[in-house]
Parts: C-alpha cells; structure tokens; sequence
C-alpha cells in the first residue's frame, strides 16, 4: 500500500484529469441528448428520423468503437484538438443515447389525461410541454438520467484506457507498467479514485429518488 | 404515444409540419452531403481504401475477413463464457442476497453495491495485471472473462433478484405450505418463473457484454478493436475499418435488441392474466446496463 502514499500527488492529479472529463461529457451529454429527445417526440419526420438513427448508432456501438473512430475521423473533417476533447466527445456522443432515451420515456410516463386536460383548457403546445408535462416528466427522468451520468463516469475509464492521458487510469497503468509497482496495490488507489466519485453519486441519488417519489 | 403532446393537426398545422420538415431535411442532407464532400477530397472514398474491406476482388479482402472472422469467433466466445458464469455466481449471489439472515446479510449487499461501483475496465485491467503476479497465469481470453464476469455477475444477481421479487408472495407460500424446504421453493418454484420475467433484461443485458468484450484491446485480446488496429497498421485505413466494425456490432447488437423486445411482447401477452409485474420490471430495467449504457 505505500504506492498509495508515496504517489498520492499523481493519484490527485489523476483524479482531477478524470474530473475534468467528467464534467464536460456529463454537460455535453445531457444537452444533446436532450436535444435529440426533441428531435425524437417533434412532430417533422427528418427531425424523428435523425434521432433514431443517431440512438440506434450510438447505443449498439461499444464505446472503444466510437473513441477510435472519433479520433481518426473529426480530423478528416477539419476538427483537429488533443486526445483529451476526442475522449469527451466519444464519451458525450456515447453517453447522448442513453440520455435522449431517459428524457423520452421520462415524457411517456407523463398520464395522457394530463396532457388531454392542458389542452382542453386551451394552453398552446409551448405552455402545456413547459407548464404541465416538463414539470411531471422531470420527477421521472431524474433517477434513470443520474444511473446514466453514473455509468458515464466509469465508462470514463474507457476514454481513458484509450489514451487521453492524465487520467486515473493512465496513473494505474503509468504506475504498473512503467514504474513496476505492484499491481494490486495501485490499482486499488485506483479504484478507490473512481468510488468516490460513484459511491456518494449513488447514495445522493437514492436519496434524491425518494424525494421526488410522488404518487401518482 | 408521443402524440398525446399535440392536437391532431389541421390544415395550418400540417402546412407548418411539411414546411419545417423540408428546412430540417434540407438541413440533415447538407451536412451529410458537407461530410461526405469533405471526406471525398481528402481522399476517404477510394478503391484503395474500401477496396479490402467491401470488394472480393481486392487481394487483401480474403485475409481482412479472415481476420474478422476470428475476431466474431473471439467476441462470441468471451461473450458467451462471461454470460455463462454470471448467470451462475448472479443467480447464487441474489439467492444469498434473498435467503440471508440479517447477520451476515449486509456482506453479501456490499459485496454487490461495491462490484457494481467498479468501472469494468479496471475489473479487467485488475485481472490481467494481478493474477499473473500472484501466479496465475491463463490464456488471456479468461482474463477478459474474469473481469466482466466480475462486473456482469453482479448486475445479473440484481436482476434475479427483481424477479424473485416479482412474483406474487402466494406463490412461495403455497410451497411452504405443502411442506417444501426453502431451497426447494426457490429451487422449483421461485426461479422458474423469476427467469422467465427477466428473459427480457438479461437478453439486454447480453448486448452489454458483447459491447464491452470490446475492451478485451486494452490486454491484447485480438477481438474487433485490436483486430482492426492490426488491420489499420497495414492497409492505412482507419475511418473504413472502423465504419465496418461498428456496422458489425450494430448488426449483432441491434438484433439482440429487437430479440428482446420480442420475447418482451410475448411474455406480456401470457401473463395477462397474472399481477402485472411493472414495478420488479422497472427495478430490473434500472439494474441493467442496456439503459444506462454501462
């Protein structure tokens, strides 16, 4: 265990780096998989079409898949930056699906007779989707869009196996292959980097869940 | 059902749907068209770089599919030993989880909430790293299939267990009453059944498995993305092989999916006249990666 201690500072770094990532694909993922969830209840058939194609591509795809093909294609298109925005990217397009599908089913759970009643009082498209079935749909959506940031964060260690460097799997890997500590040792100081990132998610989440939990 | 958002549409409504649907159509096409013009001129579309992967004619397509093929063979095989025994050490782990007394049954569910908290790269890296320094030393496919065994054991165990759950208490207490031990209610009467509710989840929750077997490349295990970065070495062409190993799992993951959601119909439309499960089907939906994407 004195891996843990006498490499602490790069464990923090490491830590810091799968932060950073985190935050930007979470904040990434959950407005473009929102905006897909639009393009898939809007009424224009392109819009329906584009947001099924994309959840179907990006759900059936192994996250690997997409970093690589990511990597090597966005350059051929004239997006060149590091390694570390090519992981967010996969990761937020990744991650986009299983948003747009929460947010979905989140405004499918919403009682017809709810939207029915809105209308029947005469509010326009726009009042009745902020005013009644947002409000309702957002009880819902939050326990299944929190598993999904959730798993974000460990499939972040996929971005990392691939290569963004600076992450806690690239100090678990640097550590083992490069500087021959055992392995076991630092791959738990690993491991512990990311439950502390998973474990309060979770409980605050349960937590969250049985706040909103309002019978229907 | 999303219907239910909007009026049916008159006249002017319908104009106004045709007219967005053009410019949101007419917008899609050009950015297509933008990718596919840029990726023309930088020299994406031709022969040389398609030609091994799409024309039989191409010298380089038979040893290319050669290669695909073993990298199916190595993503079935990893993929099926891993459902294999989790469905084994998930369906022991959920029975100890439900027939635990309370003393000991705090250790089993940390076990299961601390597993589920690993992220499945690390289980395998962990795998591949330790147990040959404490001399253990496998082919690597079972370094794979211990560290999504690891994860998936667990997932599995809280599907099983939603499913137990499921059904109806007059079903354990009738074995009870007849004079059956506990090991034999679940053994023939809960788990039965608990299998057939979450057939669904688990046929889901195998597309997670063939998805991540894909992580096999970060310990040199020669399924579809360390086959196609061999590939990439030799023929240079990075943008096509990968098109073609997403297009691969797409095919087999996508049909999975319409598996399940079939074998979904036809069990609702058995159960009819059972308490509907909805709740255990909602908690075991939560359990599985296939909606979460983990």
């Amino acid at each position: 265990m004195g891996v843990l201690i006498e490499q602490f500072p790069l464990y923090v770094s490491g830590f810091l780096g799968t932060l950073r990532l985190c935050v930007f694909a979470a904040i990434g993922s959950l407005v473009l998989g929102t905006v897909i969830a639009a393009c898939r209840v809007s009424p224009v058939p392109p819009l329906r079409a584009l947001g099924s194609a994309w959840v179907t591509v990006f759900r059936n795809t192994p996250l690997a898949v997409v970093l690589f093909a990511v990597a090597f294609g966005l350059p051929e298109l004239g997006v060149n930056g590091s390694y570390f925005w090519f992981g967010v990217a996969g990761l937020t397009f990744y991650t986009s699906a299983f948003v747009c599908e929460a947010v979905r089913s989140g405004i499918n759970s919403v009682p017809p007779g709810q939207a029915e009643a809105a209308r029947a009082v005469g509010l326009t498209f726009t009042q009745s989707l902020s005013l009644v079935i947002l409000p309702q749909a957002f009880r819902t959506v939050v326990p299944p869009l929190g598993s999904v940031i959730i798993a974000m964060i460990k499939n972040s260690a996929i971005a990392g196996a691939f290569g963004i460097g600076g992450d806690l799997f690239a100090v678990g890997s640097t550590l083992t292959s490069a500087q021959g500590y055992a392995a076991a040792a630092t791959l738990f100081g690993v491991l512990l980097g990311y439950l502390v990132l998973t474990i309060p998610a979770g409980i605050g989440l349960a937590r969250l869940e049985k706040k909103l939990a309002v019978a229907r | 059902m999303t219907s239910v958002l909007y009026d049916a549409p008159g006249p002017k409504a319908r104009t106004r749907t045709l007219i967005s649907s053009i410019v949101a159509g007419v917008i899609v096409l050009g950015v297509v068209v933008f990718v596919i013009v840029r990726l023309a001129n930088q020299g994406q579309f031709t022969a040389a770089k398609w030609g091994p992967l799409l024309d039989p004619t191409n010298g380089d397509f038979g040893p290319v599919w050669n290669l695909f093929g073993q990298a199916l063979v190595a993503t079935l095989s990893a993929a099926g030993l891993t459902l294999v025994f989790s469905l084994v050490i998930g369906t022991l782990l959920a029975v100890t989880r439900v027939t635990a007394n309370r003393y000991y049954r705090w250790l089993v569910v940390g076990v299961i909430e601390f597993l589920r908290g690993v992220p499945v790269v690390i289980a395998i890296f962990f795998a591949a790293r330790v147990l040959p320094q404490v001399g253990i030393d496998l082919p690597i496919m079972w370094y794979l299939v211990i560290g999504l065994t690891l994860y998936n054991c667990v997932i599995i165990a809280e599907i099983v267990r939603a499913g137990i759950n499921a059904l109806p208490r007059g079903q354990a207490e009738a074995g009870y009453s007849l004079g059956l031990t506990q090991g034999q209610v679940l053994r023939s009467i809960l788990l039965p059944q608990a299998f057939r509710i979450m057939l669904p989840a688990l046929i889901s929750q195998l597309v997670v498995i063939v998805k991540d077997t894909s992580l096999g490349f970060i310990i040199s295990y020669e399924e579809f993305v360390r086959t196609a970065n061999i590939i990439i070495q030799t023929l240079q062409n990075p943008i096509q092989t990968y098109v073609v190993v997403a297009a691969i799992f797409i095919l087999i993951n996508y049909s999975l999916g319409k598996l399940a959601e079939y074998v979904e119909r036809r069990l609702s439309r058995g159960r009819k006249t059972a308490a509907a499960p909805a709740d255990a089907e909602q908690e075991a939906d939560a359990a599985v990666g296939a909606v979460t994407g983990g």
